[in-house]
C-alpha cells in the first residue's frame, strides 16, 4: 500500500482549513492508512502549524530553513522530489500554492497527477478512482488515476469534511535532509490587494453581476437595482478582468470573502473560485438564463430568466411599492 | 525575446450550454461553438506586448487537429508572429501529461527564452504549464498577472493569490509562467485581420516528425465518463409570469431582510 502525505499550508502559525480536509481525503483513498503531514517553513511559527497538525495526523514531517519562510513552491518542490518515498500519494490543497507545486512535481515523481479533486471513489488494486468537475462545474466526470507509481492529487477546499483531531503524532525535525536546493524563482514581497471606494466585505445585500450582464453599459441596470434595494454592487471575475468594475468588488478565491444577509447573482454561473467568497450562508437567489447552470445547485431561490430583462422589472416593483 | 504562447481549442461556455450526450459518456459535442481558450488570449496579448517593448517574435502552438488552424489564426491576427498546428492521431486521446510531452518535443525543435500558457482551461486543471515547466527543467510560476523584463537573465512577476493580492518575485529566464486573465486588455480581432493572416502557412508536425510514439503518451490518467450528479437539495424554483415570480421574490426578500 502506497504511503500517503499531505502538505499543509500556513499562514500566520496556523494551519489552513484545508489541513484537516486533506487527511479526509487521504483516508478515503485508503481508510487504514497512516497519513503524514508535511509542514515547512522557519522559526516559532512553523513549530505551532506542526504541533496543531500533530493534533490529528499520525506524523508530522517539518522541514525549517530560510528559503521555505514565505511558500515558494520552487523551493518546496525540490525538497518534496528528495523526501518523498517512491510510490508516495501526496495530497495538497487545491489553491494558488498547489496550482504552483502540483502538476510539476507530478511529472518530477513521476506520478499520476489529478488536480481539483472533488470526490474520491476508493483505490481498486492500483487504481484510483477520482470525481472532478469540467466547465466551470457544468458536467462532472469520473477518471481513472493509474497510482502505481503514485500521485499528486490537489482536492478543492470544502469538498471534504475536516477530520477529527483524533491522533497524536510526533514531529519528526527533518530540516537536515533538505540539503541544497536549486531555486530559480526568488521571493520578493506580497503587495495587497487595493482598497476601493465600497467595501463589500461589511455589506448586508448585494446585488452581484457576472458575465451575463454583457456589455459595460448594463451596469446601470444593476446599480438602478441595488439603489432601489438599499444594496451594493459587486460582481465576479471577468466583470473585473473588463475594467468594468473595480477589484474590491469582485467575490471569490481571488477577490473579497462576503458575508452578506441576501446575495443576488445576476447572470453568474456559480464557479466554486466564485462561492469560495461567498461566506456565512447568505440568502443566495440566483437569476440565470440557463437552467442547467450550477449556480442553482447552491442558490436558495432561482429563475430562469434574462437578466437584462429581469433586473429592469424589478427595480420598477420595487419603486412601485415604495 | 523568443516567446512561445500555448493555446487550446475550447467549447465557448458563454456561447453554449454543456450538457451530456444520449449514452451519457460525453457531453453532446455537435453544434458546439469553439473559441480559443480565454486565459490564453490573456498570454497571447502579454507576448505581443513585452516583444514591442523589447523586441523578438511570438510563436502560438497548440496540439489539436486540422479544425485548431482556426484558432492559431485568430492569435497570429492579434499579432502573433508565427504558428505552429501539433496533429495526429496518436495525440488524440491523452491526459494533461500527454499534451506536456508533445509540447516539450515541439520546445526542443526552437529556441524559446520564454513559454507562456493560460492558468487553466476548460477541463479546469491547470495542469499543462507546470508540466512542460518541469519536463524542460525550467522555472514555473502559476497565475501570473504581472510580467517586467529586469535584463536578458531576468523577470520580475507577480502572481494573483488569494484575496487578490500579488506575489512578487524575481524568475530566470528561460521559464514558464502560467497567465491569469486580467493580466491585459487582450485586442480585439477583427474579420479583417483575420483575413490578412488567411494564407499564411502554418507548418503542421505529427508524432513521428516530434520523435514520439504511443508508449511516450501513454495517459497515466483517463476520464471513465461525464455525469451530471444528482443535485442536492437545489433551489426552489420561481414559476410563473415575470410579474408572479417578482411578487413571490419581493415578499421572500422582505423576509429575509433584503429590501431596505
Ligand atoms: C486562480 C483563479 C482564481 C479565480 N478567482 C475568482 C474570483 O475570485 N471570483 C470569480 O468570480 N471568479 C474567479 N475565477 C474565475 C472563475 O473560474 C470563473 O471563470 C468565473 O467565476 C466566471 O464568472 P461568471 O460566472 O460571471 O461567468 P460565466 O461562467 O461565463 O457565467 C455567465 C453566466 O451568465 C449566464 N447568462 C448569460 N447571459 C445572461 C443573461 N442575459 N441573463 C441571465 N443569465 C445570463 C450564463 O448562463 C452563465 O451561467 C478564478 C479563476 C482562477 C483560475
Ligand atoms: C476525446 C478526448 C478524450 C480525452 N481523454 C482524456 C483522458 O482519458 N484522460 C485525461 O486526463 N484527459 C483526457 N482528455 C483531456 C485532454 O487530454 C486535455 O486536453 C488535457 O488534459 C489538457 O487540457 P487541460 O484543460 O487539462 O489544460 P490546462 O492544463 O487546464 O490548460 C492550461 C494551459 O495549458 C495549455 N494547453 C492545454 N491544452 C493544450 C493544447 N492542446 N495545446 C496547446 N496548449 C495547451 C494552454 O496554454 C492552456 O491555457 C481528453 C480530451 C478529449 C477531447
Amino acid at each position: 500500500m502506497a504511503q500517503i502525505f499531505a502538505y499543509i499550508v500556513h499562514k500566520n502559525g496556523v494551519a489552513d482549513d484545508t489541513a484537516l480536509e486533506l487527511l479526509t481525503a487521504a483516508k478515503k483513498i485508503d481508510p487504514a492508512a497512516s497519513v503524514t503531514a508535511i509542514v515547512t517553513g522557519e522559526g516559532s511559527a512553523l513549530d505551532a502549524v506542526a504541533g496543531q497538525v500533530a493534533k490529528a495526523y499520525n506524523e508530522v514531517w517539518k522541514f525549517s530553513a530560510p528559503v521555505f519562510a514565505y511558500p515558494n513552491a520552487e523551493a518546496v518542490r525540490p525538497l518534496l522530489v528528495k523526501v518523498l518515498p517512491a510510490g508516495a500519494i501526496l495530497l495538497v490543497a487545491h489553491d494558488t500554492f498547489g496550482m504552483d507545486l502540483a502538476p510539476g512535481l507530478s511529472i518530477k515523481l513521476n506520478a499520476a497527477l489529478v488536480t481539483d479533486v472533488v470526490g474520491i471513489e476508493g483505490l481498486d488494486g492500483s487504481t484510483l478512482k477520482l470525481v472532478r468537475q469540467e466547465f466551470g462545474g457544468q458536467v462532472s466526470t469520473h477518471v481513472a488515476a493509474d497510482v502505481s507509481t503514485g500521485a499528486v492529487l490537489t482536492p478543492r477546499a470544502g469538498s471534504f469534511t475536516a477530520a477529527e483531531a483524533a491522533a497524536s503524532g510526533p514531529v519528526v525535525d527533518k530540516s537536515a535532509e533538505a540539503g541544497d536546493l536549486v531555486v530559480k524563482r526568488r521571493f520578493i514581497e506580497v503587495v495587497a490587494a487595493e482598497v476601493g471606494d465600497v467595501d463589500i466585505t461589511k455589506e448586508d445585500v448585494l446585488v452581484s453581476i457576472g458575465r451575463g450582464i454583457e456589455e459595460q453599459d448594463n451596469i446601470e441596470i444593476a446599480q438602478d437595482l441595488a439603489k432601489a434595494m438599499g444594496a451594493v454592487v459587486s460582481c465576479s471575475r471577468p466583470i473585473v478582468d473588463a475594467k468594468w468594475l473595480e477589484k474590491s468588488r469582485q467575490v471569490g478565491t481571488s477577490g473579497q470573502t462576503v458575508k452578506p444577509k441576501v446575495y443576488l447573482a445576476c447572470g453568474i454561473s456559480g464557479s466554486f473560485q466564485h462561492l469560495g467568497g461567498l461566506k456565512g450562508n447568505p440568502f443566495i437567489v440566483a437569476i440565470n438564463k440557463n437552467a442547467k447552470a450550477p449556480i442553482f445547485q447552491v442558490a436558495d431561490v432561482g429563475i430562469v430568466a434574462n437578466i437584462l430583462e429581469f433586473m429592469p422589472a424589478l427595480t420598477e416593483a420595487i419603486e412601485e411599492g415604495k | 525575446m523568443e516567446i512561445l504562447v500555448c493555446i487550446k481549442r475550447v467549447p465557448d461556455t458563454s456561447e453554449n450550454e454543456i450538457a451530456l450526450n444520449s449514452a451519457g459518456n460525453d457531453i453532446e459535442r455537435d453544434d458546439l461553438v469553439y473559441s480559443v481558450n480565454e486565459w490564453d488570449n490573456y498570454a497571447v496579448e502579454e507576448a505581443i506586448q513585452i516583444v514591442d517593448r523589447v523586441g523578438g517574435s511570438v510563436t502560438v502552438v497548440t496540439v489539436g487537429d486540422d479544425e485548431s488552424e482556426e484558432v492559431l489564426r485568430r492569435e497570429m491576427a492579434m499579432g502573433a508572429n508565427k504558428g505552429l498546428l501539433l496533429a495526429d492521431d496518436a495525440f488524440a486521446e491523452t491526459d494533461g501529461r500527454g499534451i506536456a510531452t508533445i509540447l516539450k518535443a515541439a520546445v526542443a525543435k526552437g529556441t524559446y527564452d520564454l513559454i507562456l500558457t493560460g492558468a487553466l482551461a476548460d477541463d479546469g486543471a491547470g495542469q499543462v504549464g507546470g508540466m512542460l515547466a518541469a519536463m524542460l527543467d525550467y522555472p514555473f510560476a502559476s497565475v501570473v498577472n504581472k510580467i517586467e523584463t529586469v535584463n536578458d537573465k531576468t523577470l520580475k512577476i507577480g502572481r494573483e493569490i488569494e484575496g487578490g493580492n500579488q506575489e512578487i518575485s524575481e524568475i530566470s529566464l528561460p521559464c514558464v509562467l502560467s497567465i491569469q486573465t486580467g493580466i491585459n486588455e487582450p485586442r480585439y480581432v477583427g474579420i479583417r485581420g483575420i483575413r490578412k493572416v488567411a494564407s499564411v502557412e502554418i507548418p503542421t508536425l505529427a508524432a513521428g516528425d516530434l520523435g514520439l510514439d504511443a508508449a511516450a503518451l501513454a495517459p497515466k490518467v483517463k476520464r471513465l465518463d461525464y455525469f451530471v450528479p444528482a443535485l442536492g437539495k437545489g433551489a426552489e424554483m420561481l414559476e410563473g409570469s415575470t410579474e408572479e415570480i417578482i411578487a413571490k421574490l419581493l415578499e421572500m426578500l422582505k423576509a429575509k431582510g433584503g429590501l431596505k
